[in-house]
């Protein structure tokens, strides 16, 4: 596994195994719920930086 | 005829002309039929992993688990989310060699792996048992939409048998081409339908979406938050990750990411389809208004939610619209489901008895099968049965014990070979065939364990025991294998000397 790839563990960590502790409203939603949704923009964001580590210098040549 | 028939029937025209259409300009063969001869784009595919996600079960299921199970349906999109960061680093391992192989299935890809043609079988034999339930869904699903849209016009197993002609003339024309343009409109529909409807209820009804969850929260605070038994953290965890790893081994998925040019084509998708799945909320926040606007729906009725409180808001035109977007997350997905099943299975099985046969007689097999599943497919649709609804829970559990098999191929280790692979499979879905019927749980055998652990889904004991089988059978045979190696080494030097 490449070293960058190693990032996607992270949005595992978050989105699984810290719900214990989280199950205020926020933009509306429930709190759990909020959770959830921050997780999938934020594993979108982390798969954008670990593409861009592995092709950033390709696509700029 | 009412306003809402109309609207569904012109797109329900609309996918057929599309499907057709598609091989305009294409000569058919079994490459181009099962994979698009490996040439779809980032568009085509984003569409059709999406497709894979918006289905009728996302369209009634989402809304109606949301209605009468609560936060418990908010698996559905970590899990998904979760199988596309997991498919960053997966999948173009898997695409890279199917490249180099010309392989153009699910089969093909472990029995080239493993060089083992009867791990091939094995494999074609569990997706087809898999897909079956999920074509069955749709079907079902689609009965249902067409039926409640059309307000009775049209009876849910006329508009199951419609539907299955359809999807089976644009599969045997177009194979993967149509389901890829049908696709396009399904896409663009029910982007803006579920957006329409998941902001136009709750603000109708509560005056905006926090208000809506805090309505929900007098009558049923329950429903905002897992319970401590059943529907647990320790089961939503434990369904988040079996299914993030069995999202890509479904057939049909696994069909897509072979139809991809390059690499990079699907890396682009993990990062965007992540947000695409957002809008799986606007679905359970329609499910969450039916809490309140539409009380009392019992057991399966609460599936009905979503078109309830659409026909209690909308004109019969706009219910029309909705029904058709319901009718299109049945056809591509179903189409999708049609042709890897056909494909798994000619590949699997007919090409390890005929192994020389051309491509035009590997496609009419393939044609073939299309018409056998679908009659299968519609017979369970219209008989129900029990069969059926237990292969139903089982599906992601059953295919998820490909797992071990499909991550050891990405290396070279003692630790599992042919033998291994297959000993797991074997004893993995035997657990999840075993917990299906008799419904057994983990309490009944050891009475005082804590219930975080009784709550696990069965899918991932199942997986674990398999995982364990797989590492026993392998070094085992190993050992095997290599003295068998030098006796037959020995026996030639014998005879040479």
């Amino acid at each position: 596994m490449k070293k960058a790839q190693w990032l996607l563990v992270i949005p595992f960590i978050g989105m699984a195994f810290c719900l214990p502790w989280v199950n205020p409203y926020v933009l509306g939603l429930p709190f759990i719920l909020f959770w959830i949704v921050l997780w999938m923009v934020l594993s979108s964001a982390i798969l954008y930086i670990v593409y861009r580590i592995e092709y950033g210098k390709e696509e700029k040549q | 005829m009412n306003s809402a028939l109309l609207i569904i029937f012109f797109f329900a025209a609309l996918a057929l002309f599309l499907g057709i259409r598609a091989t305009k300009g294409k000569e058919m063969n079994v490459n181009e039929f099962a994979v698009g001869n490996k040439s779809f784009g980032t568009l085509f595919i984003f569409l059709l992993i999406a497709g894979e996600v918006y289905t009728t079960f996302t369209f009634l299921g989402g809304s109606g688990w949301a209605y009468s199970r609560g936060a418990a349906a908010y698996y559905v999109p970590a899990y998904i989310c979760l199988a596309y960061v997991l498919s960053y680093w997966m999948i173009p391992k898997v695409w890279r060699f199917a490249k180099d192989h010309q392989i153009i299935s699910q089969p093909g890809y472990f029995s080239a792996k493993y060089r083992s043609p009867i791990l091939g079988v094995v494999v074609s034999l569990l997706g087809t048992i898999a897909l079956i339930p999920y074509i069955v869904i749709q079907l079902k699903g689609l009965g249902i939409i067409v039926g409640e849209a059309s307000y009775g016009a049209i009876s849910p197993i006329v508009a199951s048998a419609i539907g299955a002609a359809i999807i089976t003339i644009y599969v045997t024309v177009s194979g993967i081409h149509g389901s890829a343009w049908t696709a396009v409109i399904k896409d663009i529909l029910i982007l803006v339908v579920i957006v329409f409807l998941g902001l136009y209820i709750p603000f109708h009804y509560f005056g905006g979406i926090q208000p809506m969850f805090e309505a929900v929260q007098a009558v049923k605070p329950e429903s905002l938050t897992l319970p401590s038994e059943g529907y647990s953290v320790a089961w939503f965890i434990s369904t988040i990750i079996l299914n993030a790893l069995g999202f890509y081994l479904l057939p049909q998925s696994f069909s897509i990411i072979l139809s991809a040019d390059g690499e990079k084509v699907l890396k682009k998708n993990a990062i965007t389809l992540p947000l695409y799945t957002l809008l799986l909320l606007f679905v359970f926040f329609i499910g969450f208004a039916a809490i309140i606007q539409v009380p009392g729906l019992q057991g399966a009725d609460g599936d009905l939610s979503l078109l309830r409180l659409t026909m209690q808001t909308f004109d019969p035109w706009i219910v029309g619209i909705v029904g058709a977007a319901g009718l299109l997350t049945a056809l591509v997905p179903a189409s999708v489901m049609l042709m890897s099943a056909s494909v798994g299975l000619m590949t699997g099985i007919y090409r390890l008895m005929r192994p020389n046969a051309t491509d035009r007689q590997q496609l009419t097999v393939s044609k073939l099968l299309v018409f056998v599943i679908i009659i299968i497919a519609f017979m369970f649709t219209i008989s129900g049965g029990e069969a059926l609804a237990i292969l139903n829970i089982m599906s992601y559990s059953l295919i998820t014990q490909l797992v071990p098999a499909l991550l050891f191929s990405f290396i070279n280790t003692r630790f599992m070979n042919k033998y291994g692979a297959m000993a797991g499979i074997v004893a993995g879905v035997s657990i999840v065939l075993y917990n299906a019927v008799t419904g057994i749980k983990l309490a009944d055998f050891f009475p005082s364990i804590p219930t975080y652990i009784n709550d696990l889904n069965t899918g991932m004991i199942a997986l674990a025991v398999n995982f364990l089988i797989a590492f026993i059978v392998s070094l085992t045979t190993n050992r095997l294998i290599a003295k068998s190696r030098n006796e037959l080494l020995e026996a030639q030097e014998i005879v040479k000397s």
